[in-house]
């Protein structure tokens, strides 16, 4: 296997760390994910899986263990360099769409770029319009993301988190709220930036079928990894 | 996006056009606000200065006098032992500044100085056939003293000829006496001098007292008619800055030695009138200020909360804390800024409402009330300021959410 792009030893996380109603939601993960992966992250509600996926997405810090991005630890990284690092090498995909509304889809998916560079500039919008074109929304670039349907959105996001060429995309449910037919053609989008462009995925899902077309399944139950499948080739 | 913008700035401007409703309701409060200080800000300077205007229209910001001559008790000689404690304050006879000239040009050099206008100024009599007047008989030189009391602006009749057997009087003066121009008047003075002089010119300074009493000569005719064999008994200096004037009336003692009264010493009345006036404005001015800022903060506040899911994607694709911070700290300015524009607007309304009932009976403006442009520029910076310092608390709040529990929530 190449050099993991993320690695994961023993990480722990801790709700309301030193107060009486302190719980302890992931007990010990062990993880790794190579360059290219496309997983799948299953598991009962309420079994860790966004508590993982917000550790791995550095929203959050683990209160054990160790989280290695690209063979770099976390651990050291105060909140600007977190914040640099997550902006550099990770995009994320939420439920609920979290498009900003006062913007376009195409400055929405021109976003991360802008922050991360602070003026905006021709080339962003050049990518910006080529990832919309990827995800079939070339026409609606100048519309306000709230007249844009739940899987147009949900494109829309697709296109953003890919915006500064991350090497991991999280998804949390990016389906969840859809239905079968947008969810099939959400997932397909992402699966084919998988095959294309070498993209990492890490998809938190419920639907099983998807689940199975997807390289490798992890399956998360009460905050431990109870199992881990890779897909027969 | 103009390219030339920050992402703080088009993030602040689209979050302030989203909430359009909030935003436009702020800046009107804002505005009010501004339009009000604005507003009474223009009425005061007005009336200050055309308080200072009047005053100065008819007077000099310094006289240089001569010294009062000083009363002693009596002692006797061998022992010192007081004869006569109580003294009657010496009848003051005409006296006149020593070496004149000198003064008028030592004063001359100090700097921020107009005018230096000499005067020979004493009682005397107007008399014509039966009737007779006391008047304030002043001489002048033309040239100097019309910089500082505009007399060839107010005549009425005649000119302001003042050669030497020329005399001009006020109206009230020319009436009770029954004369005109061209007219002879015979003045005497203190001194028992005597002269007939001819009425070249009849002022109107728009005061009874001064159009009864007021007569100007030649600084000549005056010395000679009260005996002042080529002294004055004053000297009249105006200056740029008429706030500056004690301490330029303190330069010229020091430089020449003569007493110089500005006319802050007094009217020391006038103005205290004037600090406490200033002092109740700029209490005014900081409570509103204060308002304007709780209310721009408790809409930032809310719109923090409002934003939070939000901020905490923008956290999520790589925004830091300080560019979430400049986020909102920006859109406190902006409408600090935007509702300084519209308070100025409302400011210039309400001046113009004020305009048309402030009026003299015969339809002139009670005093002239002009909106500097330092003025408005100045709301604008001050209300841009109190929006940027009225955000810091909601903007670090915005800053200090996690980026986790802001899209959770
Ligand atoms: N901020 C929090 N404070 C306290 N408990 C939390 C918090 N977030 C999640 N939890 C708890 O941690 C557990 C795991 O939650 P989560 O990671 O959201 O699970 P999943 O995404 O698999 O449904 C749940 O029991 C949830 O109640
Ligand atoms: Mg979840």
């Amino acid at each position: 296997m190449a050099d993991p792009i993320l690695e994961l030893i023993g990480v722990r996380k801790s709700y309301n760390q030193g107060t009486p109603v302190e719980t302890e939601v992931l007990h010990g993960i062990d993880l790794a994910m190579a360059p290219g992966e496309f997983c799948a992250l299953i598991g009962p509600s309420g079994s860790g899986k966004s508590t993982l996926l917000n550790i791995i997405g550095l929203l959050d810090r683990p209160t054990g263990g160790k989280l290695l991005i690209g063979e770099r630890d976390t651990a050291a990284l105060d909140d600007a360099g977190l914040t640099a690092l997550r902006g550099e090498t990770i995009g994320f995909v939420f439920q609920n769409h979290h498009l900003i509304t006062a913007f376009t889809a195409l400055e929405n998916v021109m976003m991360p770029i802008l922050v991360g560079r602070g003026f905006p500039n021709g080339e962003m919008a050049q990518r910006a319009d080529r990832l919309l074109e990827q995800v079939g929304l070339a026409a609606w670039r100048n519309a306000k993301v709230n007249n844009l349907s739940g899987g147009q959105q949900q494109r829309v996001a697709i296109a953003r988190a890919l915006a500064r060429q991350p090497a991991i995309v999280l998804a949390d449910e990016p389906t969840g709220n859809l239905d079968t037919k947008a969810a099939e053609s959400v997932f397909e989008l992402m699966r084919e930036i998988n095959r294309r462009e070498g993209t990492s995925f890490l998809i938190v899902t419920h639907n099983l079928s998807l689940a199975d077309r997807c390289d490798r399944t992890i399956e998360v139950v009460d905050g431990k990894i109870l199992s881990d499948r890779k897909a027969a080739a | 996006m103009n390219r030339l913008l920050p992402f703080e700035w088009i993030a602040a401007t689209r979050f302030l056009r989203e909430g359009a409703v909030q935003t436009l309701l702020i800046i009107t409060g804002v505005g009010v606000g501004v339009g009000v200080v604005v507003f009474m800000s223009a009425l005061l300077t007005g009336l200050q200065a055309s308080f200072l205007q009047r005053m100065f229209s008819s007077q000099a910001q310094i006289v240089l006098r001569p010294p009062d001559e000083v009363a002693r008790p009596l002692r006797r000689e061998s022992d010192g032992f007081v004869v006569l404690a109580t003294v009657l304050k010496p009848e003051q006879r005409l006296r006149s500044i020593d070496q004149w000239q000198k003064v008028r040009d030592l004063t001359k050099d100090i700097g921020g100085i107009i005018t230096v206008s000499p005067m020979a100024s004493g009682a005397g009599f107007a008399v014509r056939g039966e009737a007779s007047k006391s008047i304030s008989l002043m001489g002048i030189e033309p040239a100097q003293f019309f910089k500082i009391v505009d007399i060839p602006g107010k005549i009425v009749a005649g000119t302001v000829r003042l050669n030497a057997g020329d005399i001009v009087i006020g109206t009230e003066l020319a009436q009770d006496l029954g004369v005109a121009v061209n007219d002879k008047l015979r003045v005497t003075t203190a001194t028992g001098a005597s002269q007939t002089l001819t009425i070249t010119g009849i002022f109107d300074l728009g005061n009874r007292g001064s159009n009864e009493r007021n007569t100007y000569v030649a600084l000549r005719t005056a010395q000679t008619m009260l005996d002042l064999t080529g002294g004055v008994t004053s000297i009249d200096v105006t200056v740029k800055d008429v706030y500056a004037a004690e301490e330029i009336a303190q330069e010229i003692t020091a430089a020449t030695g003569v007493e110089a009264d500005s006319w802050i010493k007094t009217n020391a009345d006038f103005f205290s009138f004037i600090g406490s006036q200033n002092m109740s404005n700029a209490a005014i001015r900081i409570f509103v200020s204060l308002s304007v800022a709780f209310g721009i903060a408790s809409v930032l506040v809310v719109s923090v909360v409002q934003r939070s899911r939000e901020i905490g994607i923008l956290r999520a694709m790589g925004a830091s804390r300080g560019q979430i911070l400049r986020v909102f700290l920006l859109q406190g300015a902006v409408v600090g800024f935007l509702g300084s524009l519209f308070g100025s607007a409302l400011g210039w309304g309400i001046l113009a409402v004020w305009r048309s009932y402030a009026k003299h009976a015969d339809g002139t403006a009670l005093f002239d009330v002009t909106m500097e442009p330092r003025l408005l520029a100045m709301a604008a910076v001050l209300a841009t300021l109190t929006g940027l310092a009225a955000a810091i608390l909601p903007a670090m709040r915005a800053a200090r959410l996690e980026p986790v529990v802001a899209i959770r929530g």
